[in-house]
């Protein structure tokens, strides 16, 4: 169960940049505009914002996993320290 | 845990990191060029969060009805999950609107009523925490009251016409963006599914937990 | 039977009120250093700013609305009334309606004394369509009382329900505050935008037949532990 569930933590880690991936271009872009005379919010670079978009999703999972893990590794630690307990009674 | 869960766990990593691959392929959208791809997250977050809500609505209704301890795990598993998606919904809305509307945020009805529902379940955790005996069925009334927001929530967009996108350009995305997108969806709901079987297990751990300390007073 | 209890408990609440009225004068006393606070808070060369009438109206309201919720249960749990009602063989959803026409009341009291103040601090004319200005409070009210009475009676018996009040309010009745403001902003503006407000106060009514429903219904379940 814990091996189950730290194999997927793993994989899906191991393949953090694929965000990265997401931002590439497809061949052929139209004519060119140097960027200073376009208006502001076109002048912000797009992929940073992406990036950490994507990025952003990744991480919640990972952390909620994480706490997930952490809560559950608890309860069982006090289970067993009630379990060691209970047969003396 | 069930049987599934492994299989499904490996799935949705794999959907997971497939993803964005997909996303690469789709084309690039004509006005927003390429941070529209976020939207590829964003409203798959956003499914996730109301199918979560329904979920959570449904088992309170349940749980409040009929005192049911298994509803109220499914519940309290389906409230975390929600914030969870509806923090990866507010996270990705305003790195995508900062760039396709110059602002970081806009005090229009569709992100002010998202933002209220996010408050209403991280409320309904907060009650669970700190609101001693009995908070379980004060949860679930918090999670019948957020469900019975969202439909304000999703016509918000419609009837106060606003910047944020029409509801109705999800029904009319041409093919090349309508894989990807459904990817994704498929994607976010496996990820849910996951998600809401581990925190269930965790809440059953936890009962069992309860009990044993019970018995051990006995 | 149902609208019996209702009345009976309505009644006492009033008979209980009108030996110290500590309740209701205090709520008024609240809610109008709530609008001084806004007063104060918004002021641009040394007058205030017009159009945060709207907003400061609604506010005050809601603040003192989720006062005077508390304190109105607080009552009961000090009697240990409430499990009396709860054993009396008497419709449960009635003691809900009882309640809420007592907490209506009291805000209604309030919004008395707060729409002429705030109109005359603001220089806001909120006169100028009373009959539209009335459904928007009315509706805003019913609905805020609608959830607030509930999720009050049923944190009676919680631990932290003093902040777990607003904490589990706001977020609900953020839709009613919203409608509220927009749809009493709409009314004051140069001429008064009144097809706006209609929308509003329809989207009130929307909110309050669906929140009031909700709440009959699930008042029993979570008053029974």
């Amino acid at each position: 169960m814990h091996l189950r569930r730290l194999l997927t933590a793993l994989t899906s880690f191991a393949l953090f940049s694929s965000p990265a991936l997401a931002g590439q271009a497809p061949a052929g872009q139209g004519a060119f505009v140097p960027v200073d005379s376009v208006p502001l919010a076109d002048q912000l670079p797009a992929a940073p914002l992406l990036v950490t978009a994507y990025a952003f999703v990744w991480i919640a999972v990972m952390v909620y996993l994480w706490t997930i893990w952490r809560r559950l590794n608890k309860v069982e630690d006090e289970m067993r320290a009630l379990a060691q307990k209970l047969p003396r009674r | 845990m069930r049987k599934a869960f492994g299989p499904l766990a490996a799935l949705t990593g794999l959907m997971l990191v497939g993803a964005p691959l997909m996303v690469a392929r789709a084309p690039y959208e004509s006005t927003m060029g390429l941070v529209q791809k976020i939207f590829y997250f964003h409203v798959p977050s956003w499914f996730a969060m109301f199918t979560a809500i329904g979920i959570c609505g449904v088992a309170s209704l349940i749980h409040l009805f009929k005192t049911s301890p298994r509803a109220d795990r499914i519940a309290e598993a389906a409230a975390e999950i929600a914030v969870l998606f509806g923090l990866m919904g507010l996270v990705t809305g305003p790195l995508w609107g900062r760039k396709a509307w110059g602002v970081w945020w806009q005090w229009d009805a569709k992100l002010t009523i998202a933002l209220l529902l996010e408050m209403t379940f991280i409320s309904g955790i907060l009650v669970r925490k700190y609101g001693g005996p009995g908070s379980d069925k004060l949860a679930a009334a918090v999670g019948i009251f957020g469900l019975a927001v969202v439909p304000f929530v999703y016509e918000a967009v419609n009837i106060w016409r606003t910047i944020h996108p029409l509801t109705s350009v999800v029904p009319t995305l041409p093919a090349t963006m309508g894989g990807p997108f459904w990817f994704c969806v498929a994607t976010f709901m496996l990820l849910l599914v996951v998600l809401l079987m581990l925190r269930v297990n965790l809440g059953k751990r936890q009962a069992a937990l309860d009990e044993l300390y019970l018995a051990y007073e006995d | 039977m149902f609208f019996r209890t209702a009345w009976l408990v309505l009644r006492k609440d009033i008979a209980i009120e009108a030996k110290s009225w500590e309740v209701l004068t205090t709520t008024l006393f609240f809610a109008v250093s709530c609008v001084l606070i806004f007063a104060f808070a918004f002021v641009k060369d040394g007058r205030a700013v017009e159009d945060a009438a709207a907003g400061i109206l609604w506010i005050a309201i809601s603040f003192s609305g989720t006062l005077a919720l508390g304190r109105t249960f607080e009552r009961e749990r000090y009697g240990e009334t409430l499990r009396a009602l709860l054993l009396a063989p008497s419709p449960r959803a009635a003691l809900y309606v009882g309640k809420l026409l007592g907490m209506l009341a009291l805000l209604a009291l309030a919004e008395l004394l707060l729409v002429p103040l705030v109109a005359l601090l603001f220089q806001a004319a909120l006169f100028s369509r009373p009959l539209l200005l009335l459904a928007l409070l009315a509706g805003g009210t019913i609905g805020f009382c609608a959830v607030g009475t509930l999720f009050a009676a049923m944190l009676v018996r919680a631990r932290s329900r003093d902040v777990l009040l607003p904490i589990l309010l706001y977020p609900i009745v953020i839709p009613v505050i919203i409608a509220g403001v927009r749809g009493t902003a709409a009314l004051l503006g140069a001429t008064p935008d009144e097809p706006t407000a209609i929308m509003w106060i329809g989207v009130l009514g929307a909110f309050d037949a669906v929140f009031v429903t909700l709440a009959l219904w699930t008042f029993e379940p979570l008053m029974t532990e």
